[in-house]
């Protein structure tokens, strides 16, 4: 079904889920690569574009998942008092560090009061301009919020692993979809 | 009485004639921004990449009898470089160039200077980029000097120079290919008389 319940999650959840965890992947790997080019690489331009391109995309699936997030509920956590929290707070940085690297993302090329295009044609203007360097300071917020994402989705991904393998439990099956509850 | 205030008015002609002569003090005119920083280095070998060092300070003497005395320092402030481009800017400033976080002056100090005609000379000086200090040779040229509408006195000069990348040790720089080897840096620069 659509909408989640109290003890699943529907299609437009897991989709968003899975949708945005390749993308995430995607751009991570596509950032760090694009770091290491040279200047004399065919892809020095063409990198950083489509990860600029993709990045946007991922900020408006991130505001869409944010909206569909408040008009719906969230099925209740499985597990011991610390697996509930622990997972709350987890999710909840997640939330947060997905904001912080596609805006910090933003404000970079759009320091100097310039937009950019993304797919070679969709015009991106340039909202927040405050000075040259916050180019810099975003890089570098960038840097920080990427990184804290991939070191939580490991911790995400062995939670999971643990509800399924060791408590036995609903959790990984919910977000597979595949959770014999309705 | 008269008499004597035409002495004193006298003396006081002679002396300011006499200290115009001596060694002038000039603080360059970078409140108002009468002063600029350009550098050009080449773009793949296809075009010049302008760009500039937008804020910077500094000061020199001037000595019309002994110009062998003239001496100029500047401050420059690496992080202000602007190639207007944001992304450029940003990788300029980055440890991959300028490492503007751990080298946030570059300064130039004069060590001589040799007339070489009425208005031009080389500027001789050590100047200190990324950690590093090299003896450069500035051709320069008084444009002109005189007093200003406001009560102020300035004098003007343009240098040019030539700097070698690969002397600063920027690790992305070499990565740009030999053609942009060589910075042509251009200055044009304003003091006020102190």
């Amino acid at each position: 079904m659509l909408r989640n319940t109290s003890t699943s999650y529907g299609v437009v959840s897991i989709g968003q889920h899975w949708l945005m965890a390749i993308v995430i992947f995607a751009l991570f790997g596509l950032g760090v690569w694009m770091k290491g080019l040279g200047y004399y690489d065919a892809w020095y331009h063409k990198a950083p574009d489509l990860h600029q391109s993709i990045g946007m995309v991922a900020m408006a699936l991130l505001m869409l998942r944010l909206c569909w997030l408040s008009i719906n509920v969230k099925p209740a956590a499985l597990g011991a008092a610390w697996e509930r929290t622990g997972g709350m707070i987890a999710h909840r940085c997640f939330y947060l560090l997905m904001l912080m690297v596609t805006v910090s993302g933003y404000l970079i090329p759009t320091a100097r009061g310039e937009g950019f295009d993304i797919f070679g044609s969709i015009h991106m203007p340039a909202l927040i301009s405050l000075t040259a360097r916050q180019a810099d300071i975003n890089g570098a917020l960038h840097r920080y919020a990427a990184w804290s994402i991939m070191i939580l989705a490991t911790l995400h991904a062995l939670a999971a692993l643990k509800h399924h393998f060791v408590n036995k439990d609903d959790t990984l099956l919910r977000i597979l979809g595949t959770s014999p509850k309705p | 009485m008269k008499f004597k205030m035409i002495v004193a008015s006298l003396c006081m002609a002679l002396f300011t004639s006499l200290s115009a002569q001596a060694a002038e003090n000039y603080v360059i005119d970078t409140q108002k921004h009468h002063a600029f920083i350009q550098f050009k280095v080449k773009h793949l070998g296809y075009s010049w990449l302008l760009g500039r060092f937008d804020a910077f300070t500094g000061s020199f003497t001037y000595d019309a009898k002994h110009p062998e005395k003239n001496s100029v320092k500047v401050i420059i402030d690496t992080a202000s470089i602007d190639s207007n481009h944001a992304k450029r800017d940003k990788h300029l400033r980055s440890a991959d160039f300028f490492d503007v976080g751990k080298y946030p002056t570059a300064t130039f100090e004069s060590t001589s200077y040799q007339a070489t005609g009425k208005n031009s000379a080389i500027l001789k000086g050590k100047l200190t980029l990324r950690g590093v200090t090299k003896e450069i040779a500035i051709d320069l040229t008084q444009i002109g000097a005189g007093p200003d509408p406001w009560g102020g006195y300035r004098r003007g000069f343009e240098g040019h120079t030539t700097l070698h990348l690969s002397d600063y040790h920027m690790p992305f720089a070499p990565k740009l290919g030999p053609v942009s080897e060589d910075v042509e840096l251009y200055l044009s620069i304003e003091g006020i008389r102190q």
